[in-house]
């Protein structure tokens, strides 16, 4: 009995001993399984290093719901979350509720992609830490481009031709469903992602450029649009209106279109096991605009912020660091095909032999579109929304590019009223 | 307390002194009343009072989610305001007006269709034939769905490549083509409907059949043998005594109706031709962070569902404050 | 004449139950395939595949939120009947000055859309201490049901004869009593009825149940299933889905079959009526 006693003395000793300087972390980095189970064995890793404990807290899969649930806790002060995994498009909504972490990140934000970095910036304070990359690519199906004896397209207009010709070809051959593009067109956030990429590459412009002049009403950006809302009912199906990534993909999957504007993710699934299009699938960047155009992919990904309201904020800052160092970065690259935000990774040996397209993908990073989130900081939702609500109306012809154009930069000007901050 | 029974023990005793009741009994039973309501009148302010106080007060305000902590008065500028002669706030907002349009033409058709569906299923249910249990379980399946999943899984079925509706009809022949259901914002609004209607008409039915029971036998006794027919019944008989259990059912269908959110969210584009006042308020609320314009679209819905309430009530000639038959 | 009746009654119940039942036989179908063939069409099983209920177990403590929301629901509906009732009895049975005032009252609480209320509803829950806790989701959820089930009862409360309660009283029943004794076995169609509806809602009630929690071990099935998710960002696990859905519709329709006779029950109440 005493034994017992005495053992338990010992036990609370302990554990009174551990709290002492033991904390409880909690993260919300994905939940999605495969995403769920790298960010873990990163968490655990530092967990049993300083030995504090993480919990990782799933979030919605939707981003718009995952950012309006963020919104929800930190608004109210909430200190539930310690560190909050954001997309780069959310710096300016959330910074006001994040930790800086200039200084303590200072030693190593240089070795990231400089368009990450700034993604990550609030009026020059750094709020959060790049920790992997997206951008939008060309998915195309290599064996019809063999089979009609095409190249890979390099400009819209070879792509508008090539997919008609595919089209038309397969349907020649009974398969009605066949497409020759498909995208996504919801009006959400990732239709800002697709017009920009069709403007950027007809050197449209950001829809706000850098010293946040609104510049989206040119007749290049007119042109872009133009050329989008052709492919609707023609090369895309009319229902692209309401696509998003996943019904996209589908499409594609199913082997029932030539080409696909995604993020990498859809790579790995492409090529599945259960795969019909499995080794018949290629990358490449989105087309230019025209000869004098160029490549541009949005910039996608996440970074990793701290909650002002956290009360371990010194553990979580470290976590953060440990994330997306450069050693953690290596690991989530190899094992699971995410690509690292440090460019140095971009030329890693074993990075290579694990998943070889990350190292074409460089170059697509560096050419990176930005979304203009840092210069309209917290009206970039707004921002964003009038500019994908205007797209579609073009693509849904139900206004005309210039008209939608004209009205998206008397509406933007409207919202910049009193500056953008 | 005193004293409301006190007046409102004038009121009925009329009556009841006519039956030659005691006054007491009167009194002791508007006590009663008082504290029968109190447990639900304290849980209703409670949990409702404090949020809907403060979003009506963030109405008048400029505050935003970045810092709730940080905003002022401003008046009615949320709704309309007028700067260097440029107008500005929801009220002249076209795209809050679309959304109104948007939900009152998406109530009006899935509760018409609803409630004629409902009482339908509610007469099947009410006749007896075999199988009848397991049919009152059927039509209860749509609503055990999680909203937020059958949004998803009709936005599935929808697709206009692989979506099954295509091809089911495709395949009987009704339709020539696929049809982009969701993608097109003139069938969106009528696929969201659909989806209600699938999902909502058991609340209805049930309700309905609920009423339809407690219903006096004789009467439909009499009719048959009579020989009146089943047709002139129902709406000579059944109609005016299931109407007040119909009309409530109407107004709480009509209630979730214009306060839909998920289901256009989920299933249409999300498009400005698609929203519903609720999405609207959303978007502003959360997705531009503007608590006071989001607050005030807010009341502005509160109050446009007040109106339709009064309306229908009205229509329907039902006084709240009727006495107990 | 009767046959053609006969023959369109049958015709009318196989088509409402086919619409009714088609996108949950639907889902059942889904939730046997697994990744490409989720994109194609197929009217019929063509695999018996259990992964994705294992999946459903396996990725997240499914059996945990499936029991908070029995947990959450069950005290929803037992605190509505509770506080509905007896408002209800006050509503229906007695005049009082004010009524009619109460009553537009607490219907103007369903007026207000969800969205607006979540975030002061989000302070209200975290000032008592209840958030990520169940009692906090259940009181969230009674400002949705608890109106409805007083417009409910009170509108049914009325219909019933004045005739039932004057003899209790006379006897010198209180209204407490009479209540328990007299209106509570007639009001139990009405009651199973709006019970059952007040349960459903909370069943599926999902804005509340995903901002008011944290963890998954406090999550409720909505909010659990909405969060299902592949192996990567933009993939929506079909399959897991529909499987978890059609886990979750399974006790709905057990408690509709268990309460098959009480809603049945009502036509003794009529019996008394007449």
């Amino acid at each position: 009995m005493s034994r017992l006693i005495a053992s338990l003395a010992a036990a609370a000793g302990l554990l009174a001993a551990t709290s002492a300087w033991a904390v409880e972390i909690s993260i919300s980095c994905s939940a999605l399984g495969k995403e769920y189970e790298i960010c873990k064995q990163g968490t655990d890793a530092w967990a049993k290093k300083t030995g504090n404990t993480v919990k990782i807290v799933s979030t919605p899969n939707s981003a718009t719901e995952r950012l309006a649930l963020f919104q929800q806790l930190l608004a109210a002060g909430a200190g539930d979350v310690d560190v909050f995994q954001i997309d780069v498009v959310w710096t300016g909504t959330l910074g006001n509720h994040l930790l800086d972490l200039t200084s303590k990140a200072q030693a190593t934000i240089g070795d990231h992609l400089p368009a990450m970095v700034e993604t990550s910036r609030v009026e020059g304070r750094l709020m959060a830490v790049p920790w992997f990359a997206d951008a939008g690519l060309l998915y195309y199906r290599k064996d019809l481009l063999d089979k009609y004896k095409r190249p890979v397209p390099q400009t819209w207009a070879d792509l508008t031709e090539t997919a008609r010709m595919i089209q038309e070809g397969e349907r020649k051959e009974g398969r009605n469903d066949f497409w020759g593009y498909t995208w996504q067109g919801r009006a959400y956030e990732g239709l800002t992602t697709n017009a920009l990429e069709w403007i950027a590459s007809y050197n449209g412009g950001t829809i706000v450029d850098e010293k946040g002049e609104v510049t989206i009403e040119n007749p290049k950006a007119a042109e872009a649009l133009k050329t989008a809302a052709g492919w609707v009912g023609t090369i895309t199906p009319e229902g692209v209106l309401n696509y998003t990534e996943e019904e996209a993909r589908g499409v594609f999957q199913a082997g029932n279109a030539a080409f696909m504007r995604n993020w990498p993710y859809a790579w790995a699934l492409a090529q599945g096991g259960d795969s019909t299009i499995k080794d018949k699938v290629g990358i490449a960047p989105l087309p230019r605009g025209g000869a004098d155009g160029r490549h541009a992919g949005t910039l996608g990904g996440q970074l990793l912020a701290v909650s002002k309201y956290s009360k371990n904020a010194d553990a979580a800052t470290d976590l953060v660091l440990y994330l997306t160092s450069e050693a953690e970065q290596k690991r989530r690259a190899v094992e699971g095909a995410f690509n690292p935000t440090i460019v140095s990774l971009y030329s890693d040996a074993d990075i290579a032999k694990a998943n070889p397209f990350i190292g074409d993908l460089v170059d697509v990073f560096s050419n990176a579109v930005a979304r203009p989130a840092t210069v309209t900081g917290q009206n970039y939702n707004k921002v964003s929304t009038e500019f994908f609500n205007a797209v579609h109306q073009v693509l849904s012809k139900r206004s005309k590019p210039d008209q939608a154009l004209n009205r998206l930069d008397r509406d933007l000007k409207r919202i910049k009223r009193n500056g953008w901050q | 307390m005193i004293m409301s029974s006190a007046v409102a023990q004038a009121g009925v005793s009329a009556q009841h002194q006519a039956r030659g009741r005691s006054s007491s009994l009167t009194r002791s039973r508007v006590r009663a009343a008082w504290l029968f309501i109190a447990p639900s009148l304290i849980v209703v302010t409670l949990i409702a009072g404090w949020p809907l106080a403060r979003t009506i007060w963030f109405s008048f305000t400029d505050a935003s989610l970045n810092d709730l902590s940080d905003y002022k008065f401003i008046g009615l500028e949320n709704y309309l305001a007028n700067y260097d002669g440029e107008w500005f706030g929801i009220l002249i907002e076209p795209d809050w007006w679309h959304s109104v349009w948007n939900t009152l033409w998406f109530t009006v058709v899935s509760v018409s269709l609803e409630t004629v569906l409902g009482i339908v299923v509610a007469l099947i249910l009410n006749a007896a034939f075999p199988g009848r249990g397991l049919m009152r379980a059927v039509i209860l399946i749509p609503w055990a769905i999680p909203t937020i999943v059958s949004a998803k899984m009709w936005s599935w079925m929808l697709h206009d490549q692989f979506g099954v509706i295509n091809d089911l009809l495709l395949r009987l022949g009704l339709i020539a083509a696929p049809v982009t259901w969701t993608a097109n914002a003139d069938t969106a609004l009528w696929a969201a409907v659909m989806v209600d209607v699938w999902k909502h008409t058991s609340f209805m039915a049930l309700l309905i059949l609920a009423a339809l029971q407690m219903l006096p036998q004789d009467i439909y006794e009499a009719a048959k043998v009579d020989g009146v027919s089943p047709v002139r019944v129902f709406f000579r008989v059944t109609l005016p005594l299931i109407k007040p259990a119909l009309l409530v059912a109407v107004i709480f269908r009509s209630l979730d109706a214009l306060r839909v959110f998920d289901l256009i969210y989920v299933l249409t584009s999300n498009s400005k031709d698609t929203a519903s006042m609720s999405v609207y308020a959303r978007q502003q609320l959360v997705d531009f962070q503007e608590v006071g314009l989001g607050s005030a679209a807010s009341t502005l819905i509160f109050l446009i569902i007040a109106l339709v309430v009064v309306i229908t009530l009205a229509a329907g000639r039902v006084r709240l404050g009727e006495d107990p038959r | 004449m009767k046959l053609l009746a006969r023959t369109g009654f049958w015709l009318l119940v196989i088509v409402i139950a086919f619409f009714a039942l088609f996108p949950f036989y639907y889902a059942i179908i889904s939730s046997f395939r697994t990744g490409s063939a989720l994109f194609s069409v197929a009217y019929w099983p063509e695999t018996f595949d259990l992964s994705n209920y294992f999946a459903v177990f396996e990725r997240q403590p499914f059996g945990r939120n499936i029991l908070n929301s029995i947990i959450v629901s069950g005290s929803v509906v037992v605190l509505s009947l509770a506080l509905g009732i007896t408002a209800a009895y006050a509503f229906g049975r007695i005049a009082f000055r004010g009524r009619s005032l109460m009553l537009m009252t607490i219907l103007a609480v369903s007026m207000f859309p969800q969205v607006a209320v979540l975030a002061g509803m989000f302070e209200l829950i975290r000032s008592f201490g209840l958030y990520n806790t169940l009692p906090g989701l259940i009181l969230a959820n009674l400002m949705l049901t608890l109106p409805f089930t007083i417009w409910v009862l009170t509108t049914f409360m009325r219909e019933l004869p004045k005739e039932i309660e004057e003899a209790a009283f006379v006897d010198g029943a209180t209204p407490w009593i009479v209540v328990r004794r007299v209106f509570l076995p007639l009001m139990a169609p009405a009651a199973v009825t709006t019970g059952l509806l007040a349960f459903i809602v909370s069943w599926n009630e999902f804005l509340f149940a995903l901002t008011f929690t944290l963890t998954n071990e406090r999550r409720t099935v909505p909010p659990a299933i909405a969060l299902m998710s592949g192996s990567t960002a933009y993939e929506l696990p079909w399959g897991t889905i529909m499987a978890g859905s059609v886990i979750v519709t399974i006790p709905i329709i057990v408690l509709v079959l268990v309460f098959q006779r009480k809603i049945v029950a009502g036509l003794t109440a009529g019996a008394v009526k007449g």
